[in-house]
């Protein structure tokens, strides 16, 4: 795993993290937006293991982090989850485009 | 080109094509199963650098928590067969160039910057190891943010089934 240099593995995150980025802006359904935040979420994981990994081995701190965003990650899932399902109760739609009940 | 780069560059094409297949494909169903076969190729990555603590926590958590409800939240909005609508030419054309540029832009950067050298002592990632750093009785220890997640977990626990529950009849 040496010879990998870690400006591939960084430039492996930084495309995934884009590409989710790119699918939160052109998405309008708010679970397709929802699934765009989890790739990002996974690409910054992805750069704290691998700088613990390079550049501080005599540490783990940067896999405490990662199992830290993890947890707060599931947590904020489920709470977007209960809202896009309470909002389909009242509006019949999960268009983020539609939901602007609280802009009039 | 050693089988451990190879292995490596396979992951991340993997990773890549999932990804991208995650947030272009039209039914939000196929969407959803894009993500599991990224999320699980993440979780790949993760075994090929020797985190087998981060690999185990990815698959249960992300694969086999959040995925499901994101499946099961399709199937409660009645999404499952739904064609998205393509998005909005303009739309998608500037969001690309956006993160064109931005991704060009990051990727200069971390070519052009000077990667200090890694201390030579050797990385171990054991549950031993974890559990010290989490819960352990010394100033290093993350022991107060590993209390505040757990207080965070019952909150947002707490605050799902409130605001999914359904509201009461007012008169009865």
């Amino acid at each position: 795993m040496s010879e990998i240099p870690i400006e591939h593995i960084m430039m492996l995150s930084t495309a995934l993290f884009f590409i989710g980025a790119y699918g939160f802006l052109t998405r309008r359904n708010m679970i397709a937006m929802l699934m765009s935040l989890e790739l990002m979420l996974n690409s910054v994981n992805i750069n704290f293991i691998v700088f613990n990994k390079y550049l501080f081995p005599d540490t783990i701190e940067g896999l405490g982090f990662t199992i830290f965003i993890i947890a707060i990650a599931a947590a904020e899932a489920a709470v977007a989850i209960a809202i896009i399902i309470n909002l389909y109760r009242n509006t019949k739609n999960i268009d983020a485009e539609k939901a602007d009940h609280l802009k009039h | 080109m050693s089988a451990s780069a190879i292995a490596f560059y396979c992951i991340a094409a993997f990773i890549l094509i999932t990804g991208i297949l995650t947030v272009t494909t039209k039914k939000l169903f196929r969407a959803a199963i894009w993500l599991l076969f990224s999320l699980i190729g993440i979780a790949a990555l993760f075994f090929w650098m020797e985190v087998e603590f981060a690999a185990a926590v990815q698959v249960i958590v992300y694969v086999g928590g959040i995925v499901v409800l994101i499946i099961f939240s399709i199937f409660l909005t009645n999404q499952e067969g739904v064609k998205m609508p393509s998005a909005l030419t303009k739309r998608s054309l500037f969001a690309g160039l956006a993160v064109i540029s931005a991704a060009a832009y990051t990727c200069t950067l971390l070519c052009n910057h000077y990667w200090m050298k890694g201390s030579e002592a050797l990385f171990d990632p054991s549950v031993k190891n974890i559990g010290y750093l989490l819960v352990a009785n010394t100033p290093e220890s993350f022991v107060l943010p590993f209390e505040l997640v757990s207080v965070l977990l019952l909150a947002a626990m707490i605050g799902c089934i409130v605001i999914a529950m359904k509201a009461q009849p007012e008169n009865k």
